[in-house]
């Protein structure tokens, strides 16, 4: 697996097996070598690898709360700067932590102008307190607060665009990655972290048990999410999109159809309605990033 | 040296003198006054700290803790709402064991919001494993901030600690306050060397989570620690007052309590006037006397219970109020003096900044003489 040839996080913790977010974690310190200290927020992420007395982390690492962590890696900074040490800052959050009740500390922090790289790995809902929905959750997806029943479709509100909320707070980098594809994490990951100023990596990491797939899945089901334009690959500095990852588009039911948390758009009837809305927001998605290498006809 | 100053000034230039290197803090009256003038001072190159200008208390707080935690001295001051949306990290930085020290500018909680002085802020955040100290003038609140920062940064103790004075009576009073030089301060003080810091040579995790089998054990050590710090405070208040003269080193002090028949019992400001008070009931021959805590955390029981042996009845002035109970601290003197028959009236007082006078303690004292307590004092009927 990518990333094999990091040590700075262990094997040795409790994720589920095929976790996104625990792939997205050894690439991030695969990334970043050891001089690094990693803020980390309320989580799966922390829950999974840090049981008292045990530790995955072999960076220093710190958490505080679930919706902290860019202040006190503002703090961690500050701190730094007085002492006069060169370890780079990483805050990490899940979505919640970061498109959720962490946005106030986040803004505050980039117009703050503060040195450090913020890093979410987006796994679409709140994982740790049993899948319930985020401002980064997918139309029509079914979680445990925005659940498909009979008179509801499921989430009824699209991903909030916070990378370009980051970069309106002028960014000089943002980008987003997909554990699909690890190499381009960790060349983002880089980039951001020898950027000077607040830069934003938001890295897709499917979530078997949140979205319901087999573990063994999680590599394919992040690539399909980026090969039928749902999941966008790209880059902006100073504000632009300076380059997105280009595919060969594929339906989007090919993605949906995978994932328990999409089943009620094809059981007990296909709903080709919603289908097709969510098949818009990929086009959405392809014009306005120049995503389409060329359109596939079935 | 002698000086008129505003209590805030005295204040913000007693926690330069401690040479935080990283502050972070958000405006919030009456606490402003101390934040503004430790911003000119870095703006004017007199303090070399990083001063991060958070956009609110909750980041705040939560930057000293980062900061911290990376090994550096740090300073914030709040009041109020303002401390009331710590909550969480207070909690979170006693709980890492952080010495962050902390001015709190005693006011009031809304709704109905009030801007003035009362000492529910803090009182409400007793349980969270911060040291409070509690200043009764200007130069208490000025001296207490050394003192806290020693304490807290004390290697058997590592606790966060609130220095406490109230607002507008303490914060924007111009009085007397004799400053130590820097070099007086830096004999006392040393440069803060961290326990654990974020250390990318010797990486280590902190704020993890504790299941069942550990959680207990580390507010138990949180606790010990607590009780540690009384030997440290008086033994920090004892250096002090033999290198500067003023003397710190009890947690609790007495006014004319040697032959008192009604000891008050009260926390802060409240104090000064209590004292003239008993100073004119004194000389018409009322045996008065008073109990001034300064510790509130820990909070000093069995001294509080030896300094009252010998009275006859209890008067707590509480300026806080836990709804539904009584005041905080007239509940834990009544622990303190439980099974000595002492009788303890608690009184709830001045909240939301109202005036107290020299009449007003003489008439507390007149009630706890006829056995009338456990009451708010002050009431006005006309708008109940
Ligand atoms: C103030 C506060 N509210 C709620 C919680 C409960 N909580 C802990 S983690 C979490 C969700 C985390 O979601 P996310 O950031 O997406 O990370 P994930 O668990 O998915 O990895 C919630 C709601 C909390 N810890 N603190
Ligand atoms: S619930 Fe999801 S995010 Fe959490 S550990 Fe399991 S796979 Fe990872």
């Amino acid at each position: 697996m990518a990333g094999s040839g990091c040590d700075l996080f262990e094997f040795g913790h409790r994720a589920c097996g095929g976790c996104g977010a625990a792939l997205a974690a050894r690439l991030i310190l695969d990334a970043a070598g050891k001089d690094t200290i990693v803020c980390s927020s309320t989580g799966c992420m922390e829950v999974f690898s840090t049981p008292y007395p045990e530790t995955a982390w072999k960076v220093p690492w710190i958490h505080s709360l679930f919706e902290n962590n860019s202040a006190v890696a503002s703090g961690v900074e500050a701190s730094l700067k007085k002492q006069g040490r060169k370890e780079k800052v990483i805050a990490l959050g899940g979505d919640g932590a970061t498109f959720d009740i962490g946005v106030l500390c986040i803004s505050g922090a980039f117009e703050r102008g503060h040195d450090i790289t913020y890093i979410c790995y987006d796994n679409e809902a709140y994982m740790n307190t049993g899948i319930q929905r985020s401002g980064a959750t997918p139309y029509d997806a079914s979680t445990t607060t925005s659940p498909a029943g009979k008179c509801s479709l499921g989430n009824k509100r699209q991903k909030k665009d916070l990378p370009a909320i980051l970069a309106a707070h002028g960014a000089p980098y943002v980008a987003t990655a997909s554990i699909a594809y690890p190499a381009d994490v960790k060349k983002k990951i880089q980039k951001a972290l020898e950027t000077k100023g607040p830069c934003y990596v938001q890295i897709h990491a499917p979530c078997c048990t949140g979205w319901g797939f087999e573990g063994e899945k999680t590599m394919a089901i992040g690539k399909l999410a980026v090969e039928t334009g749902l999941w966008v690959n790209y880059e902006m500095e100073e504000g632009k999109v300076t380059r997105a990852k280009k595919v060969v588009r594929k339906p989007v039911e090919e993605y949906l159809k995978e994932q328990k948390r999409f089943r009620h758009l094809f059981k007990p009837k296909r709903n080709d309605e919603e289908i097709g809305k969510i098949q818009a927001i990929a086009d959405r998605n392809a014009e306005r990033y120049g995503i389409d290498l060329k359109i596939k006809k079935d | 040296m002698m000086e008129i100053m505003e209590g805030s000034h005295a204040v913000a230039h007693a926690v330069k003198q401690c040479r935080p290197q990283v502050i972070a803090a958000y405006p919030i009256t009456p606490q402003t006054h101390i934040v503004e003038a430790l911003a000119d001072m870095v703006a004017d190159c007199h303090l070399d700290a990083e001063y991060v200008t958070v956009e609110s208390e909750f980041s705040a707080l939560s930057a000293c803790l980062g900061a911290s935690a990376a090994g550096s001295r740090v300073y914030s001051a709040t009041t109020s709402q303002g401390l009331a949306l710590m909550f969480e990290v207070c909690y979170n930085v006693a709980g890492m064991r952080l010495p962050i020290v902390m001015t709190i500018v005693n006011r009031s909680l809304g709704a109905p919001l009030s801007i003035w002085n009362d000492q529910q802020d803090s009182i409400s955040l007793r349980d969270s494993g911060w040291l409070q100290y509690y200043a009764q003038d200007n130069q208490e609140a000025t001296d207490l901030h050394y003192i806290a920062y020693k304490v807290a940064e004390d290697h058997d103790i590592l606790l966060p600690a609130f220095v406490c004075l109230d607002g507008f009576i303490l914060s924007h009073t111009y009085e007397p306050v004799e400053m130590l030089t820097q070099e007086q301060v830096d004999s006392f003080l040393p440069a803060f060397s961290p326990y654990q810091r974020l250390d990318a040579d010797d990486p280590i995790s902190f704020g993890m989570y504790a299941t069942p089998e550990y959680y207990m054990e580390f507010r138990y050590e949180i606790d010990r620690a607590m009780q540690r710090s009384k030997k440290a405070f008086s033994a920090a208040g004892k250096e002090f007052a033999d290198l500067f003269g003023r003397d710190y080193s009890a947690p609790v002090e007495g006014y004319r309590l040697d032959d008192a028949d009604t000891a008050l019992v009260a926390m802060g400001s409240i104090c000064g006037t209590a004292k003239d008070a008993i100073d004119e009931m004194r000389s018409s021959g009322r045996k008065v006397g008073l109990l001034n805590v300064r510790t509130f955390r820990p909070f000093p029981g069995p001294e509080i219970a030896k300094a009252l042996s010998g009275v006859s009845r209890v008067a707590v002035l509480d300026k806080n109020i836990s709804l539904g109970a009584k005041g905080a601290m007239g509940i834990e003197v009544k622990d303190a003096l439980y099974g000595s028959g002492i009788p303890v009236l608690d009184y709830i007082i001045a909240l939301g900044g109202r005036d107290v006078r020299k009449k007003d303690i003489a008439a507390v004292v007149d009630m706890a003489e006829k056995n009338q307590g456990d009451l708010f004092y002050g009431l006005r009927k006309e708008v109940l």
